[in-house]
């Protein structure tokens, strides 16, 4: 391969980022919410809910993300068609409505992609979340009860300041991990970055491609902590 | 009239019984100490009265309103309403500080008076300011607890306390946690709370500063007051072989 070629593989790389970015970015904001209330289902004291979120997580945790990728992917549309065989032609439920919508349109792949990454994350966030805040002392809620302070108060001006600190070096670690298992995406056929570079390797018959964006990943890995460290110096303030 | 009235208190976690008939009151205006060996019943009795633990049996009635009480064998709690009311009379000093850790020395004293109390930020600052003169601590506003002396954040958590103007304010063991160079910096800001007849309640190990500061000591021991009294009485003059026995480990530091 020549420099040439490499610039063009490179600006090919360049084009299919957004596709990566985006899919990056959808995954965290909606699987750090999503985790959130993972691990208040967890810490539900009505045990069935709680029991049901372990499972939750036992299976996100337990399952390789890929399958889950290519489980949501082929999924819906078979519920879709199982749901319409029940119906024998009638009307359906307005949920199987949606997902024969969600189905039909141009970003189904994008949308089922997010589905499968939010939920896998979702349980690894709401673990890293509940281990932030079951280390908080109990001292810190009884000195917020003892100035009258009501839960919700507690939890938002005391608590979870303190939780977003420790969970921090946690969270970057699972950040950078999703910035590369975006590249799972191309088990479903989405083209980012790895899948094009796959098959630039084949067209220039060379190893180039791969490495080029491998680059691609570690620069935004790069990004991504020094992130997390400016975050973490601005919380440096206290001990 | 009492202040805080204690009525056969008792508390027991699974089998073990830590209080067992517990009743005492304290008056407007006087310092109480409690003390007695470790497990005998003192902090949690002070958890009790500080609505940290639920009571199993007895009566509490803090400034004429009824905490709790026990009917036909069960333990009745006030309405949330009338517990928030009582809380806001109490304030609890806690033997390790239990500062917010995340917010500087002035926001740990202004939280509570700003949002719970709802008064102005401007209104709570200056008192604020004026809590930290008497303790000791101004130029200390902008300070995190963490960059603290132990003897430091105790005093900030007792002017947290004193910010929201208690009527009666606890101490669970306030100087357990400091060196006794620190202990001495603490013990003299509870003397002068004293002299400005903050009525308090303090569990403590510092037997000489119990009998300095107090008008009032408990002994405590299995869950159960052994003796109380006048602290020369108890110190002095005690004619309990229980606390004879207790005490005559301190007579040598004496």
């Amino acid at each position: 391969m020549n420099t040439d070629d490499m610039l063009n593989v490179t600006k090919i790389l360049f084009e299919y980022l957004p596709n990566t970015l985006k899919l990056f970015f959808f995954t965290l904001l909606f699987s750090i919410p999503l985790g959130m209330v993972v691990t208040w289902l967890k810490r539900c004291r009505f045990k069935p809910v709680s029991w049901l979120t372990n499972i939750y997580i036992l299976v996100m945790r337990g399952t390789p993300l890929m399958l889950q990728i290519v489980a949501v992917y082929y999924a819906i549309p078979m519920i879709v068609k199982g749901a319409k065989d029940a119906a024998e032609g009638g009307e359906v439920s307005g949920f199987i409505q949606f997902l024969d919508n969600c189905m039909h349109s141009s970003n189904y792949m994008f949308v089922a992609l997010v589905v499968a990454f939010s939920f896998n994350y979702a349980a690894y966030f709401a673990e890293i979340f509940r281990g932030g805040l079951e280390s908080i002392p109990v001292g810190q809620y009884e000195a917020a009860s003892m100035l009258g302070m009501t839960r919700m108060q507690t939890f938002f001006r005391i608590i979870m300041p303190q939780v977003i600190k420790r969970v921090i070096p946690a969270t970057a670690n699972e950040v950078i991990v999703l910035v590369k298992d975006t590249s799972l995406a191309t088990v479903i056929a989405y083209t980012e970055i790895m899948l094009k570079a796959k098959q630039m390797m084949n067209t220039y018959s060379s190893i180039m491609p791969l490495f080029i964006a491998g680059l691609f990943y570690f620069v935004m890995n790069a990004i991504v902590t020094l992130a997390f460290m400016g975050i973490e110096k601005h919380y440096n303030y206290y001990k | 009239m009492a202040i805080l009235e204690v009525k056969n208190l008792s508390k027991r976690f699974g089998d073990l019984e830590v209080l067992k008939d517990i009743s005492f009151s304290v008056e407007k205006g006087q310092v109480v100490s409690i003390i007695g060996p470790s497990g005998s019943g003192k902090s949690t009795l002070l958890r009790c009265v500080n609505q940290l633990e639920t009571a199993d049996g007895g009566d509490i009635t803090v400034d004429g309103l009824k905490m709790l009480t026990t009917e036909n064998g069960k333990v009745v709690y006030a309405p949330k309403k009338t517990l928030r009311e009582i809380r806001l009379k109490i304030g609890l000093v806690f033997q390790n500080f239990n500062l917010f850790p995340h917010k500087s020395v002035m926001q740990n004293i202004i939280e509570a008076p700003i949002h719970v109390l709802k008064k102005s930020k401007q209104e709570a600052v200056e008192t604020a300011q004026g809590l930290l003169e008497k303790m000791g601590l101004t130029g200390k506003e902008k300070s995190y607890p963490c960059e603290l002396s132990g003897g430091q954040q105790q005093r900030v958590s007792i002017a947290r306390a004193l910010a929201l103007k208690p009527d009666i304010l606890f101490f669970d063991e306030p100087t357990s946690a400091l060196d006794p160079e620190l202990t001495g910096e603490i013990l003299k800001v509870i003397k002068e709370l004293a002299e400005e007849k903050m009525t308090m309640v303090i569990v403590t190990h510092e037997m000489e500063f119990a009998r300095d500061v107090s008008n009032h000591v408990i002994f405590m021991d299995g869950g159960f007051i052994v003796e109380e009294g006048d602290p020369s009485e108890l110190f002095g003059n005690t004619q309990n072989e229980r606390t004879k026995q207790f005490l005559k480990r301190f007579k040598g530091v004496q």
